[in-house]
């Protein structure tokens, strides 16, 4: 065996374009680049979306994603160049000798078969080991992946394991053919926090117990950070840093990477409470149609004008439910809502017009919130007519405003959604709620789906709107940084009740109660052996119990 | 009780509560149409008396209701009264013309369905080259151009010219399995050609449709072939909605037949059908379409219990 497992040579990937009303064209999405793995390591490949890290993950199992293909430079693995191999070749490379964990195991699960079946086919399939022994090793590694019940848990279907056991399952799948490198894509992405911190210790751990070298692909610098010895910091199909860990976290030569490791860097002061509350969630009791459960008990918040109230929990707590309460969307069992000095009506159609104008949303897709055939003028344009009658140049002069507000422009005005990235998407969004002039937003997970560096923009411009338009908001998140950047106040949510509710600071300083402890705990520091101290800490503490 | 079982009792109690209002339905009808049936047994030249007297003895006069709950007991019960024309028992001569249909409508099956399938997954494997182009192309046509068109044509070219297969599908309780089926060879050759391009389209879009699922890609990834992939991953997903499309078909090859005898003279129900409702004879119309619509609501009930049943998460709760 050569002492460099997988080698990459001046990899250029290109891939075919629709632009809408033209004809397909071929881009190039990766423009050369070069890497070296040796056995037994993990290099991490980081990166915003589009920057390629998942496209040259899976180069190397000579794969190329819907309508990407290899266009030039060389993939050596084990010493043989697999762009030059033949199909069949290429069938024992994957599967066997390198194999894939991708971001969300629920979807790459399939859901007709159990989850034995699918770990062992690999492994089976190569003839690397029988049936028998593939599924002894499947056990083996579901034990050492902290699986419950590893003896029977194969025989279950995908859906009746949770989301952090799925992804777990998955890397069980990929070590059980004995590969010489596994390339993570994303696989703690899709996760809880809480969850992801196990899920993180699991992989490290298979990955140190198997000596398998890995690609772990990842938009979050603080996670690789625990798992990798080298980074390469790509953007735009481009190398922009590349070396030991240690050196791209603690001392990046690159500005993109400085920003990379600087990012989640806003500074708020939190305000003290005013003396109305512009809204007030009293003793919310809910639940959903047809269930017998209590998704929200006894919910009691504040928010006061002009502020943030930001409402953190994991997938579960409620938080989204507590918005469609407050929305009107879900009448609650019990309690009340009181908005701007009035009580709200429970159902929605028992509101005003001023009442709906007031309170507005924003969502976490921003993409599938517009009318995709609406030009951008015509989305923000539609609540400045539907709520204030205006028509014509005054309209039109009130749509330039929002859009400088937002940092758009005038040019903007005629776009269609599909033309706007990610992040000026989410801009048209805000800018159309504000268009209503409302005394309080609902921001449900807005930047969950954004890049980190493009959603420290959105915050920021979220924080100027705020002293600009006097506007409060009722912040949805489960991201702990985020709450940072943001909040004057924090509820923090745990099964439908309100663990921890206070202004920013009390909240997030000690004493804590074990279920904030463990959420804040467990949000990944951008420091190397991050990981491993709190493990360490957790253990200490369980030990002393 | 488990909600598999809930569901599937839902399911099987639902078609029979359809079946019932089908039965309100043929019967209400058949009450309204036009025609006589006592000037059509005794002709034009029949005196109002004889008609009068041949009517109370047909029950024609009772009221409506009481004559639906008559029929409707009767047929639950397997009496499905006696043709007025030939005072002949519905329910014996059915019997035979029933599963000769059955007979028809089953080989026609075993030809078209599996075929279907293979069609649609060899169209998935080479999705947009050739293969895939001329399967959709050759199935389209022959679902374009009318059943009785394709059924005279081919009499024409296999019966006739080529002399292969018989032109007239004349089947008895004499001829081996052998005989019947080299008999029956045109017609099922006829109805294959009908239904095979709606099956082999829907298999081709159900898989896919899978196809773009983030499992087949972790399927690619383990470095399984194209069939290996469509055959243990895609196609277990796709289950329910080619099944769906099958048993519309299968439904048609029973229900749906009624040209395809009348052109080769086949003696299923199609036809005794047809003799029928030319005649008026309203009770014999009333069973065939009794038994059709059980027929099809049975096949759509099997569907749904089959898409039911491929379900994991209802086969399996949490």
């Amino acid at each position: 065996m050569s002492d460099t497992l997988l080698k990459v040579r001046d990899l250029k990937i290109g891939a075919t374009i629709y632009p809408p009303g033209e004809k397909p064209r071929d881009i190039e999405i990766v423009h050369g680049v070069s890497f070296d793995l040796a056995p037994g390591k993990v290099l991490g490949l980081i990166g915003e979306s589009g920057a390629g890290k998942s496209t040259i993950g899976l180069a190397s199992m000579a794969y190329g994603r819907g309508g990407v293909k290899i266009t030039g430079g060389e993939v050596w693995v084990n010493g043989r160049d697999v762009l030059k191999s033949k199909l069949g070749d290429i069938r024992k490379l994957r599967g066997g000798e390198v194999t894939y964990v991708s971001q969300s195991a629920a979807a790459s699960f399939n859901p007709a078969k159990k989850i034995m079946e699918q770990v062992v086919e690999a492994a089976v399939e190569q003839k690397k080991f029988s049936r028998k022994e593939a599924e002894a090793r499947a056990r083996t590694l579901f034990a050492k992946l902290g699986l419950p019940d590893p003896e029977n848990i194969g025989e279950r279907y995908p859906h009746q394991v949770s989301g952090g056991q799925l992804q777990r399952c998955m890397t069980a799948l990929a070590l059980c053919p004995e590969p010489d490198l596994v390339v993570f894509d994303e696989p703690t992405t899709a996760l809880d926090v809480t969850t992801q911190i196990d899920v993180l210790m699991a992989i490290k751990e298979a990955i140190r117990d198997t000596g398998v070298a890995a690609l772990y692909i990842t938009h979050d610098l603080a996670v690789v950070a625990q798992v990798s010895d080298d980074i390469m910091v790509l953007k735009m199909g481009n190398t922009v840093e590349y070396g030991p860990v240690d050196q791209i976290i603690n001392n990046p030569q690159e500005e993109y990477t400085q920003a990379l490791v600087s990012v989640r860097s806003i500074e708020h002061e939190e305000k003290a409470p005013t003396a109305e509350p512009v809204l007030s969630v009293r003793n919310i009791t809910a639940r959903y149609k047809g269930t017998q459960f209590d998704v929200l008990h006894n919910v009691n918040v504040d928010l006061y004008p002009g502020q943030t109230l930001a409402v953190v929990g994991e997938s579960g707590s409620g938080k989204s439910t507590l918005a469609r309460v407050i929305t009107g969307l879900l009448p609650p069992r019990e309690g009340e809502i009181e908005f701007a000095g009035r009580t709200l009506s429970p159902d929605l159609k028992g509101r005003s017009r001023e009442d709906l104008r007031e309170l507005q949303m924003i969502y976490q897709m921003a993409d599938v919130a517009m009318n995709p055939r609406q030009t951008v003028g015509t989305i923000i344009g539609r609540p400045l007519e539907f709520y204030f009658g205006m028509r014509g140049k005054e309209k039109r002069k009130r749509i330039i405003e929002l859009l400088d507000e937002i940092e758009l422009g005038e040019k903007f005005m005629d776009r269609y959604p599909a033309e706007l990235s990610g992040g000026q998407k989410q801009r048209v969004c805000i800018a159309r709620s504000l268009a209503a002039k409302p005394k309080m937003i609902i921001c449900d997970e807005v930047t969950s789906a954004l890049d980190p560096l493009v959603a420290d923009g959105i915050l920021k411009l979220l924080l100027e709107l705020q002293k600009i338009e006097d506007v409060a908001y009722l912040f949805i998140t489960h991201d702990l940084a985020t709450v940072r950047a943001i909040s004057d106040n924090i509820a923090v949510m745990y099964q439908g009740k309100v663990q921890r509710y206070g202004s920013k600071s009390k909240v997030l300083s000690p004493p804590f109660d074990d279920y904030t402890d463990l959420l804040l705990s467990s949000v990944p520091e951008m420091k190397l052996g991050w990981l491993e101290e709190v493990i360490a800490h957790r253990k200490m503490e369980s030990a002393g119990n | 009780m488990s909600p598999v079982v809930k569901l599937l009792a839902q399911r099987i109690a639902l078609s029979l509560l359809l079946l019932l209002l089908i039965s309100v339905v043929i019967f209400a009808g058949t009450m309204v149409l036009p025609g006589d049936v006592a000037q059509s047994i005794l002709g034009q030249s029949a005196t109002p008396e004889a008609l009068a007297n041949l009517r109370a003895e047909l029950g024609v006069n009772d009221p409506p209701v009481q004559r639906y709950f008559a029929w409707l007991f009767g047929a639950i019960q397997g009496d499905l009264g006696t043709a007025l024309t030939s005072g002949q028992d519905i329910s014996e001569a059915l019997a035979s013309r029933f599963w000769n249909t059955l007979f028809l409508a089953f080989w026609a099956a075993v030809v078209a369905v599996p075929l279907a399938i293979f069609l649609g997954l060899v169209a998935v494997r080479f999705k947009d080259r050739w293969p895939d182009k001329l399967i959709s192309g050759v199935t389209l046509a022959s679902i374009s151009i009318p059943e009785f068109l394709i059924g005279y044509v081919l009499m024409y070219l296999v019966a006739v010219k080529l002399r292969w297969f018989p032109s007239v599908a004349m089947i008895n309780d004499n001829m081996n399995l052998f005989e019947k089926l080299n008999a029956i060879a045109l017609p099922i050759a006829v109805l294959t050609l009908v239904v095979l391009a709606h099956m082999m389209r829907m298999t081709r879009a159900a898989i896919l449709n899978v196809m773009q699922s983030a499992y087949i890609e972790t399927a690619e990834l383990k470095g399984l072939n194209a069939f290996q992939v469509i055959y243990r991953h895609a196609f277990p997903n796709a289950i329910a909605p080619i099944v769906n499309v099958v048993m519309l078909n299968l439904a048609y090859l029973v229900v749906g037949v009624v040209v395809i005898e009348v052109v080769f003279v086949y003696p299923g129900m199609g036809q005794y059908l047809v003799d029928h409702v030319s005649k008026r004879d309203v009770p014999v119309v009333q069973a065939c379409g009794l038994i059709f619509a059980a027929v099809y609501i049975g096949l759509n009930m099997i569907a749904d219990i089959v898409a039911i049943l491929s379900n994991p998460r209802l086969r399996h709760p949490k």
